[in-house]
C-alpha cells in the first residue's frame, strides 16, 4: 500500500549522567545564581542569550543557531514529585513511567509495539548503543539494538572468518531454519535468530546507500547521530531511534567536563540536522533530549551533586520553536532540599510527542493523561 | 577411565551446580562417582574458599566497591574462579528468587554484602535463610521495611516475603500481609560510619524497640504478639512454602517452568518431581542441602539434559570458563558483567523484585545477536588457552576425518547434544575441507583455523543456547 505522507519519525537522546540545568539555559543576570554558584558559574559575557534572563551554555553554539531558527522548544522544570535523586532510580522512571513502582515495561517499546502491533518491521525501532536501556523493554517487541553500524550483524567479527563469512551465515541462517516437532522455544529461537540475520540484512543498505557532505566529529555521540542518519536516510521503515551520551554526572571539576559534553553533542546534533537538510529530509523527524533529574543549585566547590529539576529540548522543523514552562525559582527559599522544584511532569512531555507527533494514545503508553505543550 | 555417558552426566551435572568444567576436570570428577561429586558440591566449606587476600591485593578496587560494574566485575570473578560451584551457583539462585536491585538501592557494596550471606546461609534451612534475608539491610531498603513503622505501615515487605518469596499468590489473605507487617514494624536500617568523609554510608539491621509494635496479630491462624521472627517460623512450616521453594528450584536447576506469575494457576511441568522435593524439605526441616541432594540424584534431573535456556551469567560465564581465559586476578570482569547487562541480566540490578523473566523469555533479537557474537568469537579464538588446548586436544587424534572433527569438537565443548538441522551445517562445514591435516606447518595452521571456525559455528547454533 502506497502512502503519500511519509511516517513521522523520532530521535531520542538521552543526556545520560543527570545534566546540569542552571549551567545549560543559563539564568546569567540572576544574582541568586552567581551567590550560588561561586565556583561553577558561567560568566555573563560567556552565555549565548536568549533574552535579558536566560541564555544558552557558551558551548551549545550549533543548538543555539537551530534556536534562533525557530526549531528548538526549551522546556523548563521538567521531572516530577519526590525525585529520588537516584541516577539508576531515576532513569527507570523516565524509562517506564513509574514514579511509584519499580516498572518494567519501557514507555518506547510501547511506542513501537503500538506503531507496528504486528512486528511485521524488525526494524521498527532501533537502538545505538551497548544493551537496551529499560526504556525500549517490552516482550515481543523486536527492537534492533546496534552498537555500530560497521560491525553490526550476526557473527560479524568471528576470528578467521574472512572470506567465508557469506558461507556461515547461510549455515547460521539453516541452523535456525523452523524444524517440525522441536517445540515451542526451538520455534522462537529460530524465528528471533532468522528476525536478527533479517535486521541486519535489511540494516546493512543504510551505509552502501548513504552520502552527504557533512563531515561529523569524531565523538561517540557524533557516530551515533550519523548513524542514526544513515538509517533514516536509507527509508526502512524505522520511527524510533535511541541513543545516549555522557557522562553528565559532574559531581567533580565540572567546569572543563561540561564544556566537552555540550561541545560534542552540539555539534553533533548540528551537523545531523545540516545532514537532513542537505537531504531535503529535515520535515518528518523530531528529536528530543531529556535527562535524569537536574543538579543542586548551589555548587560543591568543584562541581555539583544530584538535583531534581531539569530541561529537555525538542528539535526538528515542524517544532514551534520557543520556551516552554517556567524557569523555577533559584531563591533559596523556594528551593526543595536545595534543588529546583520541578513544575512539569515529563509525562506531559512524553504525552504531547506520542499524541501529536506520533499519532498514538498516550494514555496507555505513559499510565495517565498529564498537561500536554505546544511545541508540535 | 569414565565412558562417554558417564562425562555426559557429570557435564550436565557441573553446569547445573555450577558453570561448568573443563574435560579435564570431567573426567577426574567422574572418576570419582557421581554421587560423591553431589555430596562434595553440597560441602562448599570442605575445599578452599577464593582467597581474598590475593584477590583484593590485585585487585584492590573490588574491596567493599562502590560502583555498580566492579562490584558485579567482583561477582564474576568469583563465579569463574571458585572452587565452591554450587555456593556460587545457589548465590545466583538466591539472587533471582529474592531479587534486589541497585536501582534503587543505590549502594553497591550492600548488595555485596547480601550476595555473601547467600553464600554463607545458601544451603541451610529455608527459616534461618528467611531470617538473615528480614534483616539484610540491602532488602530492607528495598522493599522499604524502613519505612515500615508501628501505627503506620508499610506493607512492601510483607506481601512480597509471602508472594515472591515463600508462599505464592493465593494462600493468605490482604489481612496477613498487614498482620506481618506490623509484626515488622522497628525492623530497620542503621547506618554505619563511612570509610571516608565522601564515601558511602555503609548500612546495618537495627532493631527499634521504640518503633515495633508489640500488640496482639492474628497471622494465619496464629494469634499472639507475633514478631518478625515468629511469622517467619509460621512461614516455613506452610505447607505452600516448601511446594513454592520446591518449584524454584526446579526451574532453576532442572527444566525451564511457565513464568512464576502464572504458577498459581498452571500446574508443574513434572508434578512428582516437585512431590519428592517437597518431601525433602519435609523430611528436613527445610534443609536447603537436603533439598538438592535429592534433585541432584534423581532420575527427573539427570534426564533433564538441555531442558533450560541458559541465563546470560551462565552463557557468558560456561564460555569464559571453557576458553580459559580468565584466571586470577586480571582486567576484565567487569566487562564480562556488562557483557551479561547487554545479554538482558545485569547482576545486582534485576528489573524489578519480581526478578527477571527466563527461559526462552532471555531471548530477544538484540540478546541472541550478542549471545551469539560473544560465544562464537571468545571459542572461536584459537588463541585462548582453553581453546587452545581443544586444538591440541585433535591435534592428538591426528588426521580427522569430517565426521570425527564435529564429534569431536562436540565433544570438547560439552558434550553437547545437537539437533539433525545442526549436526548437518557442521558436517558440510567440516566436509569443505576434508581430512584435518597436521603434516606440515602450513596444513596444522590451516586446520587451527578451520577448527575455530567450527567451535564458533557450534557456539552460534542454537543448541547452544540450552544448559
Amino acid at each position: 500500500m502506497a502512502t503519500t505522507k511519509k511516517d513521522t519519525v523520532l530521535v531520542v537522546l538521552q543526556l545520560t549522567g543527570a545534566n546540569d540545568y542552571l549551567n545549560t539555559i543559563v539564568p546569567y543576570t540572576n544574582p541568586y545564581y552567581r551567590d550560588a554558584r561561586p565556583r561553577v558559574a558561567i560568566a555573563e559575557d560567556e552565555v549565548l542569550p536568549i533574552d535579558d534572563e536566560l541564555g544558552f551554555n557558551p558551548n551549545m553554539g550549533p543548538v543555539k543557531q537551530l534556536f534562533d531558527d525557530g526549531k528548538v522548544a526549551v522546556i523548563h522544570g521538567i521531572g516530577y514529585e519526590n525525585s529520588p535523586r537516584s541516577h539508576f532510580r531515576s532513569m527507570d522512571i523516565w524509562h517506564t513511567c513509574e514514579p511509584d513502582i519499580v516498572g518494567t515495561e519501557g514507555w518506547a517499546g510501547k511506542v513501537i509495539r503500538d506503531l507496528d502491533p504486528s512486528g511485521e518491521n524488525v526494524l521498527k525501532g532501533v537502538n545505538f548503543g551497548q544493551g537496551l536501556p529499560r526504556a525500549l523493554a517490552l516482550r515481543g517487541v523486536p527492537v534492533t539494538s546496534v552498537s555500530s553500524l560497521e560491525t553490526y550483524g550476526v557473527l560479524s567479527n568471528v576470528p578467521g572468518v574472512g572470506d567465508g563469512r557469506e558461507q556461515i551465515l547461510e549455515r547460521f541462517a539453516r541452523m535456525y531454519s523452523p524444524a517440525v516437532g522441536t517445540g515451542p522455544v526451538m520455534d522462537y529461537l529460530g524465528q528471533t535468530g532468522r528476525d536478527a540475520l533479517r535486521g541486519a540484512d535489511i540494516i546493512k543498505v543504510a551505509p552502501e546507500k548513504y552520502s552527504s557532505t557533512i563531515e561529523y566529529a569524531e565523538t561517540p555521540i557524533a557516530t551515533a547521530l550519523r548513524d542514526v542518519a544513515r538509517v533514516y536516510l536509507a527509508d526502512l521503515g524505522t520511527q524510533v531511534f535511541y541513543t545516549q551520551h555522557g557522562s553528565f554526572d559532574t559531581h567533580f571539576n565540572q567546569p572543563p567536563a561540561h564544556i566537552k559534553l555540550w561541545t560534542d553533542v552540539s555539534r553533533a546534533i548540528g551537523d545531523f540536522f545540516d545532514d537532513l537538510k542537505e537531504h531535503d529530509a529535515g520535515d518528518n523527524l523530531i528529536m528530543m533530549l531529556f535527562t535524569e533529574f537536574g543538579r543542586r543549585v548551589k555548587d560543591n566547590g568543584t562541581g555539583t551533586d544530584h538535583g531534581a529539576g531539569g530541561v529537555a529540548f525538542v528539535i526538528g522543523n515542524q517544532v514551534k520553536g520557543g520556551m516552554y514552562g517556567t524557569y523555577p525559582s533559584i531563591r533559596p527559599e523556594d528551593l526543595t532540599q536545595g534543588d529546583l522544584a520541578p513544575n512539569y511532569d515529563f509525562r506531559g512531555f512524553y504525552s504531547t510527542v506520542v499524541e501529536r507527533w506520533l499519532g498514538l494514545d498516550a494514555v496507555p503508553i505513559v499510565g495517565g493523561k498529564f498537561e500536554q505543550l505546544d511545541f508540535v | 577411565m569414565p565412558d562417554k555417558q558417564e562425562i555426559a552426566l557429570m557435564a550436565h551435572l557441573m553446569r547445573r551446580a555450577g558453570f561448568g568444567a573443563s574435560r579435564e576436570e570431567l573426567e577426574s570428577r567422574a572418576g570419582k562417582g557421581y554421587e560423591s561429586t553431589v555430596e562434595e558440591l553440597l560441602h562448599p566449606e570442605d575445599q578452599p574458599p577464593i582467597d581474598n587476600d590475593l584477590l583484593f591485593r590485585f585487585m584492590p578496587g573490588y574491596e567493599m566497591a562502590g560502583a555498580p560494574a566492579i562490584n558485579q566485575g567482583e561477582w564474576v570473578y568469583r563465579m569463574i574462579n571458585t572452587q565452591r560451584p554450587l555456593e556460587e551457583k545457589m548465590a545466583l539462585f538466591w539472587h533471582q528468587l529474592f531479587a534486589t536491585g541497585n536501582s534503587k538501592v543505590d549502594n553497591p557494596p550492600e548488595l555485596t554484602v547480601q550476595i555473601e550471606m547467600f553464600r554463607e546461609r545458601g544451603l541451610g534451612k529455608f527459616r534461618d535463610l528467611l531470617v538473615e534475608l528480614s534483616k539484610n539491610p540491602a532488602m530492607l531498603y528495598w522493599l522499604d521495611n524502613n519505612g515500615n513503622h508501628m501505627g503506620a505501615i508499610n506493607e512492601n515487605w510483607g506481601r512480597e516475603l509471602l508472594e515472591l518469596f515463600s508462599m505464592g499468590v493465593g494462600n493468605y489473605s490482604e489481612d496477613d500481609i498487614k498482620e506481618a507487617s506490623r509484626a515488622f514494624t522497628g525492623w530497620t536500617v542503621g547506618s554505619k560510619i563511612p570509610r571516608n568523609p565522601l564515601g558511602r554510608y555503609h548500612w546495618n539491621f537495627e532493631f527499634r524497640p521504640e518503633d515495633h509494635d508489640y500488640g496482639e496479630k492474628t497471622f494465619l491462624g496464629h494469634t499472639g504478639a507475633l514478631d518478625g521472627g515468629d511469622i517467619i517460623e509460621i512461614v516455613a512450616d506452610q505447607p505452600p512454602t516448601a511446594r513454592f521453594l520446591a518449584r524454584h528450584l526446579y526451574s532453576f536447576f532442572v527444566a525451564d517452568e511457565p513464568q512464576v506469575p502464572s504458577w498459581n494457576i498452571t500446574p508443574p511441568n513434572d508434578p512428582e518431581a516437585i512431590d519428592q522435593l517437597v518431601q525433602a524439605y519435609n523430611d528436613s526441616d527445610g534443609e536447603v542441602r537436603s533439598m538438592m541432594r535429592v534433585l541432584f540424584n534423581s532420575e527427573f534431573f539427570k534426564k533433564a539434559r538441555f531442558s533450560r535456556v541458559k541465563s546470560p551469567a551462565e552463557l557468558v560465564i560456561g564460555t569464559a570458563r571453557l576458553a580459559g581465559s580468565y584466571q586470577g586476578p586480571r582486567p576484565g570482569y567487569d566487562k564480562l558483567a556488562l557483557e551479561s547487562a547487554y545479554q538482558g541480566q545485569e547482576l545486582l540490578n534485576p528489573p524489578s523484585v519480581e526478578s527477571w523473566h527466563t527461559g526462552s523469555e532471555w531471548i530477544d533479537g538484540g540478546a541472541l545477536v550478542r549471545r551469539v557474537n560473544f560465544a562464537a568469537n571468545l571459542l572461536g579464538d584459537t588463541s585462548q588457552p582453553g581453546v587452545h588446548s581443544m586444538v591440541e586436544n585433535l591435534r592428538g587424534r591426528g588426521a580427522l576425518a569430517p565426521e570425527e572433527f564435529v564429534e569431536s569438537c562436540l565433544e570438547l565443548v560439552g558434550p553437547l547434544e545437537i539437533s539433525e538441522m545442526t549436526r548437518n551445517e557442521l558436517l558440510g562445514q567440516a566436509r569443505t575441507g576434508g581430512n584435518l591435516d597436521w603434516s606440515t606447518e602450513a596444513e596444522a595452521a590451516e586446520s587451527e583455523k578451520r577448527i575455530g571456525l567450527m567451535l564458533a559455528l557450534i557456539a552460534a547454533s542454537r543448541d547452544f543456547q540450552f544448559a
